[in-house]
């Protein structure tokens, strides 16, 4: 146990989960069959429909993207200005979650792809609408995502109307965040939009995490309590992103030998 | 068939559903229910075959388990081995007792896990606070007359290699 803590016996640990895969896909087989049954069977009006829907979106999100490519090359003339570039070259990977609970009390969710993939621990994970969590485990052909939501999971964020930097930490909930130490007079309110601060090295800046639902002062306790709602509905994901980002590859790079432990990259807080 | 091989391809077989059960996927409602099917497999072999499933035995499943699930490679492969160690030691005297009896030591043996899973997971992380944490203890025994029964009708079946 100890020299698994340390990450001293991965080799084993692969060995392992490639005996326990079959186990894992069997579990995941009748949602699979379920859901290209029910790919097939839908009816070619609602296809038709369906397909106009995503055509349109298709367009207006073209259309967004023309704006957003301009706008990134002005902000990389300013940066340059300034003299701190950073690259946004982000490469990613789609992987589909597997259909297995892992353990109740914990959010770990488990996806079909691993180190085969060159996946490694601390990856940040997203989806199309924002941070989904980081990869704790891989194995050859699967690996483990903690979900931002987890009681052991924490994301540095920035309140994106001003700047205001927090860290939001899971509670055990699937739908909630925590913003801890946050004084009772602290400029946020239900609505605000909390995107990644970038700050723990391990997500990228600027994608959105949460959105604040609910700000309570606590006059007695000194510190607000603050409630926020990831972006993501996490209990309902299919398929998510594995990211390549320059800090992750950094981090990577520079210290090759802290990488297979999970416990180091774990919690991701930095003061804020 | 070999006996032998017919009663591993058995254990095997059950081995492989328990863990499936134990990872199904369900509501979270639900998932808090879901009882350690991998223990009771191991309960059921150690208590039914405790010459050829025995402590070893345990802690191989206890160890495929840890890595099923995503815990520390060792803590199920310790707790099963102890539980099996138990149900070696008395299943002589656990076949003559009353089903209530059994099922109190079933009982006992599942709050046993319960209490050491969570002894290990607060030594190296946060641990589960909830008291659903406990509730498996509790399905896993209503759970045992399931397996008794699916035991009884596989013995009583043209493929039992008794």
């Amino acid at each position: 146990m100890v020299a698994d803590h340390y990450g001293q016996i991965n080799p084993l640990r692969s060995v392992l989960s490639i005996l326990v895969y079959p186990v894992q896909l069997l579990v995941h087989i009748p949602v699979d069959i379920s859901e290209t049954l029910g790919a097939h069977l839908s009816s070619r009006s609602r296809l038709l429909k369906e397909n106009k829907l995503l055509r349109e979106e298709n367009t207006r999100l073209k259309q967004r993207t023309l704006k957003y490519e301009a706008l990134e090359k002005e902000n990389m003339r300013l940066r340059a200005f300034l003299d701190n570039s950073f690259k946004l070259g982000e490469n990613v990977l789609v992987a589909e979650l597997l259909s297995v609970t892992l353990v109740p009390y914990e959010h770990l969710v488990l996806v079909d792809k691993g180190s085969r993939f060159g996946i490694h621990v601390g990856q940040p994970v997203l989806s199309a609408e924002g941070v989904v969590g980081q990869v704790v485990r891989v194995s050859p052909l699967t690996s483990e995502i903690l979900l931002i939501t987890d009681p052991s999971h924490a994301i540095p964020v920035q309140v994106n109307r001003n700047g205001l930097r927090a860290i939001a930490v899971g509670n055990g909930e699937i739908d909630q965040l925590e913003v801890p130490n946050l004084p009772n007079n602290v400029d946020i309110k239900p609505g605000d939009l909390l995107v990644s601060s970038g700050l723990g090295q391990v997500f990228p800046p600027g994608y959105p995490v949460a959105e604040v639902v609910e700000v309570s002062p606590q006059p007695a306790r000194g510190f607000a309590k603050v409630l926020a709602r990831p972006k993501v509905p996490l209990d309902r994901i299919r398929e998510v992103l594995i990211t390549w980002t320059d800090a992750t590859s950094k981090q990577f790079l520079a210290h090759p030998e802290d990488q297979p432990t999970t416990h180091t990259t774990r919690t991701t807080g930095n003061a804020p | 068939m070999h006996p032998n091989s017919s009663a591993l391809l058995w254990v095997l077989l059950s081995f492989a559903i328990a863990m499936a059960l134990r990872i199904i996927s369900l509501p979270p409602l639900l998932a808090s229910f879901n009882p350690d099917w991998v223990l009771l497999a191991v309960l059921y072999w150690s208590l039914v075959q405790p010459d050829r499933f025995g402590v070893a035995s345990a802690w191989v499943m206890g160890l495929l388990t840890d890595s099923l699930t995503g815990r520390l490679l060792g803590q199920h492969a310790f707790v099963y081995a102890i539980v099996a160690y138990f149900c070696v030691r008395f299943y002589l005297r656990l076949r003559v007792f009353p089903i209530t009896q059994q099922l109190a030591f079933v009982f006992l043996c599942l709050l046993l896990s319960r209490f050491l899973l969570f002894w290990f997971e607060a030594l190296h992380s946060h641990p589960p606070l909830s008291w659903q944490y406990w509730l498996p203890a509790l399905t896993g025994v209503l759970g045992w007359p399931i397996i008794l029964a699916i035991a009884n009708w596989r013995r009583q079946s043209a493929w039992s290699f008794k």
